[in-house]
């Protein structure tokens, strides 16, 4: 019998002269058959569709690349695993393995850090929700409490006259470093002095121990030069500390906010050629600590609470294709098994979608809806993409920060997330809900029994 | 379904519609489609002839061929 054809869907495709310009685009998708050589088929064959896939090669390389970039440039560094960003105990405990402490913003987070095995004085207590109990705990532990405002501050002064141990506080500092919108709704104003005023009250206070100064000028920061603005302004804190109530800081925490290589919506360029690298913010934070008035022999620790740049990379999503239609005038919609309520940051990234097997050279202006009965469910609003069939399968790239913590159970069960480890094996590290694990919460009424 | 009958089809896929000035690019199984039609084959000829050269289930194809055909129309291709 003879042999048939290979079949690829047919595609017609309108050619317009567009003005050029001088960067081009790649004229043909490419295809992501495997995730650290493991075949998107197999892993979707046996964790199901869609599955949330984390590659703990890509997260300790991805580390990696940060911390040489920053000890390389500065005496004494410490990492500290921003939890919110993912908080996964498995996930965690690779970045503590690394060396990272805890970066907590509530009483949650904070006793998941200690459940990780972390001791209380490698945990950051950051946010501005920490309960009368929260603040106890922490100081009981020994860590490090970021005052976010003057009421939190006399609450943990309260609290301390009550315990034997000094609390050991930082406080946060909000700033303009340049950038808009400004960030100043964690802790206190530099420019109008009342970062200065805290710092003093808690000097003269005699209560606490003051050990850092901290910032988190904002998220997604596309050029490093704030990050030296907001480093000269916290050194200059510590400066006058010192020189006032001889006192030296321990460290200074530079906070997150490093962009990862997604592509924000409406950027006119991919993140990956426009995001800046690690090398660019440890030089700008480096630099402009080594330039300041700081005692070049007692430098301060820089502590860093990175997230979204460190994971990012390392997870992806593998799913399938539920439906192809055509919308009223004509234009192409694809249905995939994602929708926003797994895949959150869809709402602010043009997340790269490709599919899992070669789909032919022709590709056509798509939209990329997720599963839900929602209008607002859109993973991707115009995409040049290959016609896949139904059932045939796609990888979504970069999705390690945030979406496994800001996801919502809406419509359908959030699914399994498997970690591939070093060796190339695989564990599920999240199981995938089910209406069991969901009602469990649930109580109904006698009456409507 | 009927093409327009001036439409040309190059050996590379490049489609020219003389009646708009428009051009189009189609693919390998997009031009044999176009051929097919303009031998003025059948919906149900060009279906069968498919699912009997290529690695296609009838069902699959009478699907995409569908589609296919919905966007032909959709740039004024047919009559």
């Amino acid at each position: 019998m003879e042999e048939k054809l290979k079949y690829e869907r047919p595609v017609i495709t309108k050619i317009n002269a567009g003005m050029p310009d001088k960067f081009g685009m790649q004229a043909k998708m490419p295809v992501i058959t495997e995730i650290d050589e493991i075949p998107v088929k197999k892993l979707i064959k046996q964790y199901g569709s869609p599955s949330f896939i984390i590659s703990e090669k890509t997260i300790r390389k991805t580390f990696n690349e940060a911390k040489r970039a920053f000890t390389s440039r500065y005496p004494k560094v410490q990492f500290a695993w921003s939890y919110k960003t993912n908080y996964l105990n498995a996930i965690c405990k690779i970045y503590h393995s690394e060396g990272s402490w805890a970066e907590v913003v509530s009483g949650f987070e904070y006793d998941k850090a200690v459940a990780n095995g972390i001791p209380g004085n490698k945990i950051i207590f950051n946010g501005p929700d920490k309960s009368k109990e929260d603040l106890i705990k922490a100081t009981e532990n020994g860590s490090y409490i970021h005052i976010d405002h003057f009421d939190e501050l006399y609450e943990l002064l309260s609290v301390s006259e009550k315990l034997e141990k000094r609390p050991k506080v930082a406080i946060r500092v909000n700033m303009d470093t340049g950038v808009y919108p400004q960030w100043d709704r964690f802790g206190f104003n530099y420019e109008n002095g009342e970062a200065w005023n805290a710092l003093n009250r808690i000097m003269m206070s005699e209560k606490m121990d003051l050990v850092g100064l901290h910032t988190h000028i904002g998220t997604y920061m596309m050029t490093p030069a704030p990050y030296a603005v907001a480093a000269s302004k916290l050194a200059e804190l510590a400066v006058r500390i010192e020189r006032k109530f001889n006192h030296k800081i321990k460290y200074i925490d530079m906070g997150g906010g490093f962009a990862s290589k997604n592509t924000l919506k409406g950027a006119y360029l991919p993140g990956k050629d426009t995001c800046p690298t690690f090398d660019q913010y440890a030089e700008a934070i480096s630099g402009a600590l080594i330039n300041s008035d700081l005692d070049p022999n007692e430098m301060p620790t820089l502590f860093l609470e990175t997230g979204r740049a460190l994971i990012d990379d390392a997870g992806y999503i593998v799913g399938s294709v539920l439906a192809n239609k055509r919308l009223a005038d004509g234009r192409r919609s694809m249905i995939i098994d994602t929708g926003v309520n797994t895949l959150f940051t869809s709402f602010w990234y043009e997340h790269e979608i490709y599919p899992a097997k070669e789909a032919g050279s022709h590709s056509e202006d798509t939209t990329i809806y997720g599963p839900l009965c929602m209008n607002i469910d859109i993973i991707r609003s115009a995409v040049k993409f290959p016609l896949l069939q139904k059932g045939d399968s796609y990888v979504i790239k970069r999705v390690g920060a945030y979406n496994m913590t800001q996801w919502m159970q809406f419509i359908t069960l959030r699914p399994k997330i498997v970690l591939i480890d070093t060796k190339g094996e695989t564990h599920i590290i999240r199981e995938s809900e089910t209406n069991e694990s969901l009602t469990s919460h649930e109580k109904i009424p006698d009456y409507l029994k | 379904m009927k093409l327009k009958k001036n439409i040309a089809v190059s050996e590379s896929g490049f489609l020219f519609d003389p009646n708009t000035g428009d051009s189009f690019s189609v693919n390998e199984t997009g031009k044999k489609i176009i051929e097919l039609l303009k031998e003025e084959k059948t919906d149900d000829e060009i279906i069968k002839w498919f699912a009997e050269n290529y690695e296609i289930d009838k069902l699959t194809f009478e699907n995409n061929f569908y589609d296919f055909t919905a966007v032909l129309q959709n740039h004024h291709l047919t009559e």
